[in-house]
């Protein structure tokens, strides 16, 4: 059987669509019989890096392959980019405007969430022009 | 413990009714979502004052078994459709989190 693709356009700044795309893989791979803590892991990743395309890149994409052994997502766009990734991955540390604060977001955690329950995490990021994130979450 | 039991126990109003034979297996007290969504675990009964679409999401996303809005913090508009196209059950109560969170620790 070849691998399941899945493609995902996130519209940027509209938070009442701001988890679809984690909500469609979730019920994906409910559907295919994935172990529930698999699932939780993959799209609370998922969500934190969507939401993120949200905040802070004014949307892009979500392209992601399921296989019986493992679960990749790239998450690309053509954002601002992240100026100093270690920054960025620290636990507290947010760049999240007030607004978005408000609705619960921007307690710097997105990314060291999505560094937890991902088993593999690479962040490709040039100022200026956007960033692509590769997650791998593996099934055993 | 189901989700109607501790609605009856902890004097809830139910504002979005979903599955309320679910089990509750432990509280979660959070407001910031990501905060929630990173340390909650399934079957949570979660308290917090945010009642918007996204913590809809957070909420099923992370597995939690159902909302209660302490406080009577308000449920959006678009948050109440959001849990009601999603069956999150969503609860209310004039008490606040910690109080809540006592009640159902003695339950549990």
């Amino acid at each position: 059987m070849s691998n399941l693709k899945l493609h995902f356009d996130v519209p940027g700044d509209d938070f009442t669509r701001a988890g679809e795309a984690s909500g469609k893989v979730k019920k994906t791979l409910k559907d295919l019989g994935f172990n529930p803590e698999v699932v939780r892991k993959t799209v609370i990743a998922l969500y934190e890096a969507e939401i993120n395309l949200v905040i802070h890149a004014g949307g892009g994409e979500i392209d992601v392959e399921i296989s019986p052994e493992c679960i990749d997502m790239v998450l690309t766009d053509q954002g601002p980019g992240i100026p100093d990734v270690a920054l960025a991955m620290k636990e507290g540390y947010s760049t999240a405007p007030d607004n978005v604060r408000s609705l619960g977001f921007g307690a710097g955690m997105g990314l060291p969430n999505i560094k937890k329950y991902t088993d593999d995490m690479k962040i490709d990021s040039v100022v200026g022009e956007g960033t692509t994130m590769y997650l791998k979450v593996f099934t055993n | 413990m189901k989700i109607s039991e501790i609605c009856e126990k902890l004097e809830l109003k139910i504002l979005v009714e979903g599955d309320m034979d679910r089990e509750i297996t432990g509280g979660y007290c959070g407001d910031l979502l990501s905060w929630v969504m990173g340390r909650a675990q399934g079957g949570d009964c979660w308290f917090t004052v945010m009642g918007n679409i996204n913590a809809i999401g957070v909420c099923v996303l992370a597995d939690c078994a159902c909302i209660v809005l302490c406080e009577n913090a308000t449920l959006d508009d678009n948050a109440k459709t959001r849990a009601e196209m999603q069956g999150v059950t969503i609860l209310s109560s004039e008490e606040n989190s910690y109080t809540l969170a006592t009640k159902l620790g003695n339950l549990l």
